[in-house]
Order: structure tokens, then C-alpha cells, then sequence
């Protein structure tokens, strides 16, 4: 019994601990593990900048999304040039302050739910597409194809906000989800 | 009271400048800024010429101003890749449009660039300014 008490108190300086080394802008893992909300999805685009510069064209995906490696990739000089097609160049300074604010909320800096799993299902890999990451792949395996590509208001899977109500606010479960044509989508 | 209102002005549009956000200009002022590096007079035909000029791309399609911006200045536009909503380019209803010399830059070379595969002279630059302000 006493020695269990131990054990447990151990356990607990080494939560402290590990929470205390650790300092996100999210809070920290102490807060994240004492919070009562649960950050079930991925953190919200904070920055007016990067909903400005990015948003202008398509959504602004969160950082959480992809792994900083990804984010570097995308965000090289060369690779804006061309941006899937697109000409996305942007001054050095802008470029190097998105750049910093990508990686810094990136992924494997999260303690949001969606951002774990996504950096779980990577195995290390930095794909430059979000849905090339296997677990947003995974999640997205039951839709009818049907109802994407032919489907004039959606599209393609990049389109995040075309189903996901709430994407905008980084929320992505399947209640606020509303495929266009379709309705609601919760099995 | 006056004076300090002043040098707190003066420091705020230093420190937005410098942080490279904005440069604040008007469409006289951007006449003279690309009339100054033109040989020739800004001219609003001109302009309109390049606006609708017709280029293949790569892909085979032709790109033209009128892809992502639309037929009709005063109306938005769509981005021909995402769909996502340009503000009408007229300034008679987009008051916000030609007021930050950075971000015109910023698409004067992307678009330029992406329509004509190569940047815009600054005698273009000028030319559509010119076309684009009696909209």
C-alpha cells in the first residue's frame, strides 16, 4: 500500500515535470493534462498574417496540420514559385516571418488530438499534401467518391472548408461535417 | 499635445512600414511612381489591351486577366484554381482597392507572372493602373 503511494507520487513530480519542460504557446503539457477542455481537434490559426497571406487564395490550413518538415518544404523560395501550379512568391521577410510561425505551431509542437494522430500516422515522413498524411487519408476512406470530385462545391478533398462547417475554428469532427448535396455526414 | 500626436504618427507609419506590412499610396501616387519608370505616357488602351491579351499556358488552356477577376470589374471574381472570392477590382466600388503599394506590387508580379508566364514592366504596371482606375 505504501509503496504504491510512492509510486504514485513519483509518477505525478514526473508529469510536473515533463509539463514544466515543455513550453508551447498552447500552454504547456501541466495545462493541457489539467485543462477540462480537452483540445479534441487542431489549434486555431492565430495569426492575422497568415489567414491575410494565405487565406487570399485558399483556406488557411492550421499549422497543426502538417509536421514543420512539410511546412519547410512548402514554404523554400523555389517551391512558391510553384505552388501547385499557382505563383504564391512572397518577399523574403514575409516569407521567413510565415515561415517561423508554421513551424513553430506545427504538428509535433501540438497537443491537440487531430495533430497527434496526424504525427503518429507520419511514421517521419513530411508529404507537401495534407491529404497525403495517412491518417487524414484514413479518415476520409468512407466517402463515396462520388461525392467529391463530380461534385461541383467540393471538388477535391483540399477543400476543407466546403464540408467542414467549423473549419475555420479548427474543428473538424464528423457532427459539423455537410457535404454539399449530400447533408450531414455522421454514421 | 499637437506635436506629440504628430511624432506618435510619424513613429506608428515608420513601424508598420518597416515591418513590411503596408506602404500606403493612392492610384495618383502610383501614376507617378510607374509613370517615372516608363518611356512612354500611361495609356488606359493599352492597359485594357494587356488586361484581355490571351496567353497559353502550360497546361494548354489560355489565361487572360478575366480567369480570376471576371468579365465585370465591379463584380467579384473567383480564383480559377480554388474558387475562392476576389474583391471587385474597380475602385468606384472597392475603395480599399490601389491603397498599399506593397500588396499591388505583390500581385502585379504573381499574377503577371502567372498569367504572361514572365513579370510586368513598369510601363504595363501603369498602363493597366490607368485602365483599371476609370472602372
Amino acid at each position: 500500500m505504501n509503496s504504491c503511494r510512492v509510486i504514485t507520487g513519483i509518477l505525478l513530480l514526473i508529469i510536473v515535470c515533463a509539463g514544466s519542460t515543455v513550453s508551447a504557446d498552447e500552454g504547456g503539457f501541466a495545462s493541457w493534462l489539467l485543462s477540462l477542455e480537452r483540445r479534441n481537434e487542431v489549434a486555431p490559426v492565430a495569426s492575422e498574417t497568415y489567414k491575410e497571406e494565405c487565406g487570399a487564395c485558399h483556406f488557411p490550413y492550421q499549422p497543426g496540420l502538417l509536421p514543420s518538415g512539410s511546412w519547410k518544404k512548402l514554404l523554400a523560395p523555389k517551391a512558391l514559385e510553384d505552388h501547385f501550379g499557382e505563383n504564391a512568391e512572397l518577399d523574403e521577410e514575409l516569407r521567413l516571418q510565415l515561415l517561423k510561425l508554421l513551424e513553430k505551431d506545427a504538428a509535433e509542437t501540438s497537443y491537440y488530438k487531430r495533430s497527434r494522430k496526424i504525427m503518429a500516422s507520419l511514421n517521419g515522413a513530411t508529404p507537401l499534401r495534407i491529404t497525403e498524411v495517412p491518417y487524414i487519408h484514413r479518415k476520409h476512406h468512407e466517402i463515396p467518391a462520388r461525392l467529391i470530385k463530380p461534385n461541383d462545391k467540393v471538388r477535391s478533398l483540399s477543400y476543407c472548408d466546403a464540408c467542414h462547417q467549423q473549419a475555420d475554428k479548427g474543428v473538424y469532427d464528423d457532427d459539423t461535417v455537410s457535404i454539399p448535396g449530400y447533408g450531414n455526414w455522421t454514421w | 499635445m499637437h506635436r506629440f500626436l504628430m511624432v506618435t504618427l510619424f513613429f506608428t507609419t515608420t513601424a508598420v512600414m518597416a515591418a513590411g506590412k503596408t506602404i500606403p499610396t493612392s492610384l495618383p501616387e502610383l501614376f507617378s511612381y510607374y509613370g517615372a519608370r516608363s518611356s512612354l505616357p500611361l495609356d488606359d488602351k493599352r492597359g485594357k489591351d494587356l488586361w484581355f491579351r490571351q496567353t497559353p499556358a502550360k497546361d494548354g488552356k489560355m489565361r487572360d486577366c478575366t480567369v480570376c477577376h471576371g468579365k465585370d470589374l465591379t463584380q467579384s471574381g473567383e480564383h480559377a484554381r480554388t474558387g475562392k472570392v476576389i474583391d471587385p477590382m474597380a475602385p468606384s466600388v472597392n475603395k480599399e482597392r490601389f491603397t498599399d503599394r506593397k500588396k499591388v506590387e505583390k500581385w502585379f508580379k504573381r499574377n503577371c507572372k502567372w498569367t504572361l508566364g514572365r513579370e510586368c514592366t513598369a510601363q504595363e504596371k501603369g498602363d493597366v493602373l490607368k485602365f483599371l482606375s476609370l472602372k
